[in-house]
């Protein structure tokens, strides 16, 4: 059977697209293969045109070589547009010669529109589409000083970021009110227009060109109708672009009313015999400018003509996001909120320079749209709301409102998109847990184990357990809030089992309440239960197995297994003698000696056996564990106030003394960290602490639940204006609270936003006692200040805990070999290279 | 050279502190003792080296059992290991070596490979 000829015209994105596509299926066999292409060059990336002035040439931006023509049998007639279609005879005719096809597909794509403006076809007037327009303009911009683009779209906007790119002042003359007017509304554009201008690029809105003539400071000058002019040496049309359909339209193809041709589902014309694809087809009445969509085409068509019914062109999604001179922009859906009823959320920071707004339907279920100027990190998951549908919260300003004012991370896993990165260490993204799951993980053990999420720096765990639980919940399965295989309670609910049956021993609890023996999880978690409730030294002989490994060893455990030291030194404060000490001993033992993000200082590189006989020194000159290692209150960071400072209120200093040695050893679900300002200048940053308490005229002003790390959050306003006792007060209950609810591992912000009732709950129990449980808060915190103890000074006066502290039990005097040491900067510290984790 | 094994004495039952791991060095380098008192056997021995970081740390780590079976969780990064095969539970491919260990009166001993010159051919 001879072969049948397919003709394709048009050697563009989507055209080259297609013919990748097709190539690939077995339909391929049947047909030559006819290219025409119109331009000189190989189909290349028209998006990353830009980049031609960047130095790329079009080799780099080539999508193919004409090798990957010649293999695949594909005939390649470049420079030879195609000037009719004749229909009843099946030919196509071009200045060389008449050509016969079997299928016909149109994919020419579109041309840029150019306003009927008198002298418009001056020398120095382009467009910008193709690689000769940019070798064109270039040409012209040798010699030029300025240029203007006409057209203040998103395709006007990379123009003049390529004129300013060769050296040119840019101008943008734009008939609308604004900027982008198609994709961005007033405000939006305002503050791109803003931006753009700060840049140095002209923005003229609202200015219709009536003509162009020769001009006075420069090559030409734009007349516009409110009589005002502007010179400039060169002009780039970007005024739009239009389908190229001239051919269909010569041959009587149905096309429509404001252009383009007319397809149906499946990419065919009104002729069962020619198809359209990319820019130049109609679908549905519209237009697609964008180059996604038109490789949808490409691949229906590629489908339909193998017969295959799969995959029926089903339009496409036009949300953008770009950045135009550097400014992230970002519009989704119906931005402009043309659905009836539609209804508008906006949030506008002039000062940042950040515009968002959302388009939610009437009920405020649903997304319709979306526009973003300034910061574009909003963008995937509003489009995921959009394009998926998803519910929005109660609350969707949460979206768009910045984290500080209770934004975004409220979230829950459901909303992140597919491609969101989970963990950054190993670079898995939820994507990747989804398929984990589906490919047959049943639990974060099991996902862990198949993704490597949360092996590294382990920073993402929580967010991990909650996408994969999530992900099960979905998926029907079961997810279990037990602690772990040995106890199936919460943590919460283990600590009303330990305090109300007075248990005090892990075994204890076990026995009655768990099986198995215990693992990682839920023995630090009942450690810290049990230190909460009874405040037993850690180390106390039932305890010991309970405790990670810091807190076993009282210290932070580096990564070739030595230890920092890291003593308490309440509000950042210390005397000559002590700072003199700290030094002796760093010298002593040679250890790396930094001075902490929390004002006080780390002591790195002490052997295990070395740490009774450092801190058996420490104590001797008054120091005290800083508990760096614990789940515990680390430091009260503290400003200088009003004892010196010339604007302090109140003494800033004291407090935090006072609120350190009162917390000091206090066992949490997570660390706590403090902080108290002399005066709103705010210089011991309290408002990013889980605690943090700033001086007034009258008092102070307590805030609560704010953290840095992770995933920062600054504190809420709790209370104002307390003296030193409501103050206190105020913190006991606040503290209390949360060591008996939280989970294990949750800072006291995200046990906050879990409350249910959040920040007003917690203000209706501690300020107003709602619960009726305010004095046995303060009570049972009495309790836990009364029995505080330096775990350091008991252990290193007990010899049966001193046992512990020997690198090898069976050789006392040998270093361990591994630890092998080098100099940095005048100081020692570890050579060990990690291994892969 | 030959190895041979030798049950090596390394510490005696005050040493151990239940629930926990102790670190002894033998001749087949730094060895982690276990003593979990509520199993059968209670003495279990494994490499003190971290695989994933080299580091000698895992007598440090904290004791417990998953699904039955004894394990430590390394204090660097917290995979698990068999305390019976020492095989990684995260990654089978890891596993760190695994003595015999046996209460001798009041010594634990462990059989250690060592190494000796081996016998000269007549
Ligand atoms: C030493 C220090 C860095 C420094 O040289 O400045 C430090 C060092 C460590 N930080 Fe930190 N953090 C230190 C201040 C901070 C701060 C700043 C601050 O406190 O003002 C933060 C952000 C503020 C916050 O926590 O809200 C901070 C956020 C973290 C986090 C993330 C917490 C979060 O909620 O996202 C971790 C991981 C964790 O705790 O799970 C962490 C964990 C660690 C650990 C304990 C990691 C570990 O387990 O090995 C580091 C070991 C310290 C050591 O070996 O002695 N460190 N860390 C700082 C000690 C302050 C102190 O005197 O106690
Ligand atoms: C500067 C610039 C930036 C862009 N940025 C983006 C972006 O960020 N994102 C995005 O999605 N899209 C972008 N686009 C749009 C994207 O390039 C187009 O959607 C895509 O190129 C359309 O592909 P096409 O094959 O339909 O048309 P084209 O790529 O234009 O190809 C059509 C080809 O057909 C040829 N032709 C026309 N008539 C004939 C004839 N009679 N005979 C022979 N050959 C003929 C033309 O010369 C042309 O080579 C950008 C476009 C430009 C110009
Ligand atoms: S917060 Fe106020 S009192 Fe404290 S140091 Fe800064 S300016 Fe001074
Ligand atoms: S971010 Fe996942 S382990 Fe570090």
């Amino acid at each position: 059977m001879s072969k049948q000829t397919l003709i394709v015209i048009g050697n563009g994105m989507v055209g080259h697209h297609f013919l990748e596509q097709f190539t690939r299926t077995p339909a391929a066999e049947r047909f030559e293969i006819l290219v025409f292409g119109e331009e000189k060059q190989l189909a290349y990336d028209r998006v990353h045109l830009s980049e031609y002035f960047a130095g790329s040439s079009h080799a780099e931006l080539a999508m193919a070589t004409a090798d990957w023509y010649a293999d695949n049998h594909i005939e390649l007639r470049l420079n030879e547009p195609v000037t009719a279609v004749d229909r009843d005879n099946h030919i196509v005719t071009t200045p060389k010669g008449a050509y016969q096809y079997d299928e016909l597909v149109l994919a020419t794509g579109s041309y840029p529109f150019v306003p009927p403006i008198d002298g418009k076809d001056d020398a120095n007037c382009f467009v910008y589409r193709t690689l000769a327009d940019l070798d064109a303009i270039r040409a012209s911009a040798a010699e030029a000083r300025t240029g203007v683009v006409v057209g203040g779209g998103l395709l006007g906007l990379e123009a003049a970021n390529a004129l300013r790119s060769l050296g040119l002042q840019a101008h943008v003359v734009e008939f609308a009110p604004r900027l982008m007017p198609v994709q961005l509304d007033g405000d939006g554009g305002d503050l791109l227009r803003q931006k753009i201008e700060a840049l140095g690029v002209q923005v003229h809105t609202e200015k219709a060109t009536t003509a162009i003539v020769p001009g006075d400071a420069a090559r030409l000058r734009m007349k516009f109708a409110d009589d005002s002019h502007l010179d400039t040496d060169l002009i780039v049309f970007s005024a739009g672009i239009r389908p190229q359909d001239t051919l269909a339209r010569a041959c009587g193809l149905e096309v429509g009313e404001r252009g383009g041709i007319v397809i149906d589902n499946r990419c065919t014309t009104s002729d069962p015999h020619i198809h359209a694809i990319g820019e130049c087809a109609l679908w549905n009445q519209r237009i697609f400018g964008l180059v996604a969509p038109g490789y949808t085409m490409a691949r229906t068509l590629a489908a339909a003509l193998n017969s295959d019914p799969q995959g029926a062109f089903s339009g496409a999604d036009m949300s953008t996001k770009l950045k135009l001179l550097g400014v992230d922009v970002g519009s989704i859906g119906d931005a402009h909120g043309q659905t009836p009823g539609a209804r508008n959320i906006r949030f506008h920071d002039e000062q940042a320079g950040h515009y968002r707004r959302m388009v939610v339907s009437q009920d405020g279920k649903t997304l319709l749209g979306a526009i973003l100027v300034g910061d574009n990190s909003h963008y995937d998951t509003l489009l995921q709301y959009a394009l998926n549908g998803i519910t929005l919260p109660p609350n969707p300003e949460i979206l768009i409102l910045p984290e500080h004012q209770g934004g975004a991370p409220g979230l829950g896993a459901d909303a992140l998109p597919e491609t969101a990165s989970i963990c950054s260490c190993h670079n898995v993204t939820k994507g990747d847990i989804c398929g984990a799951i589906d490919a047959g993980c049943t639990d974060l053990g099991g996902v862990k184990a198949e993704t490597k999420a949360s092996t590294g720096c382990g920073g993402c765990a929580a967010l991990l357990k909650k996408v994969v639980d999530s992900e099960l919940e979905k998926r029907g399965v079961a997810v279990s809030t037990d602690l772990c295989e040995h106890f199936p309670y919460t943590r919460q609910e283990l600590f009303h089992l330990v305090r109300v049956n007075g248990i005090r021993t892990f075994r204890g609890l076990l026995r009655q309440y768990g099986k198995g023996q215990g693992c990682d999880i839920c023995k630090p978690t009942v450690g810290s239960i049990l230190a909460s409730c009874w405040n037993e030294h850690i180390l106390a002989t039932e305890h010991v197995p309970l405790q990670d490994t810091n807190d076993t060893f009282m210290a932070n455990m580096q990564k070739n297994g030595t230890y920092s030291i890291v003593p308490r030194i309440p509000g950042g404060e210390i005397t000559p003698d002590k700072l003199i000490v700290l030094g002796e001993v760093a010298k002593q033992y040679n250890l790396y000696t930094k001075i902490t993000g929390g004002q006080r200082v780390d002591l790195f590189g002490a052997t295990l056996s070395e740490l009774p006989e450092i801190w058996e020194q420490l104590i001797a000159a008054g120091f005290e564990t800083g508990h760096a290692y614990g789940k515990s209150l680390r430091t009260v960071k503290s400003c200088v106030g009003s004892t010196w400072c010339r604007y302090g209120v109140q003494d800033s200093v004291a407090m935090a003394i006072y609120l350190e040695n009162r917390y000091k050893g206090l066992r949490a679900p997570h660390k706590i960290k403090m902080a108290v300002s002399g005066c709103t200048r705010e210089c011991a940053e309290a408002q990013s602490k889980d605690i943090g308490v700033i001086a007034t005229d009258k008092g102070w002003n307590l805030y609560v639940c704010g953290n840095g790390g992770m995933r920062p959050r600054h504190a809420d306003l709790f209370a104002t204006d307390l003296t030193d006792d409501q103050l206190i007060r105020a913190i006991d209950r606040v503290l209390m609270l949360y060591v008996r609810t939280a989970d294990r591992l949750q800072r006291t912000s995200v046990w906050m936003e879990n409350l249910e009732g959040g920040l007003d709950y917690l203000k209706q129990v501690v300020l107003e006692d709602s619960l009726g449980i305010g004095e046995e808060l303060e009570q049972h915190m009495a309790d836990l200040v009364g029995s505080y103890q330096c775990e350091w000074k008991t252990a290193v006066e007990d010899p049966e805990k001193r046992k512990r502290f020997r690198e090898f039990v069976n050789a006392p005097s040998l270093k361990d070999p591994v630890q092998q040491w080098t100099s940095e900067r005048g100081q020692r510290r570890p050579e060990l290279e990690v291994a892969s984790l | 050279m030959t190895t041979k094994t030798c049950w090596e004495a390394v510490c005696t039952v005050d040493d151990l502190v239940a629930d926990c791991g102790i670190a002894v060095w033998t001749e087949d380098g730094p060895v982690a003792v276990f003593y979990l008192p509520h199993r059968l056997p209670a003495l279990f021995a494994v490499s003190h080296t971290d695989p994933f970081t080299g580091s000698n740390v895992l007598a440090r780590g904290i004791t417990g059992d998953l699904d039955g079976e004894p394990v430590v969780a390394s204090p660097l990064y917290k995979q698990h290991f068999s305390l019976r095969s020492g095989v990684c539970l995260e990654d089978a491919s890891v596993r760190v070596r695994s003595y015999p260990v046996l209460l001798d009166g009041d010594r634990i001993r462990l059989a250690v490979p060592v190494r000796q010159p081996a016998a000269v051919a007549a």
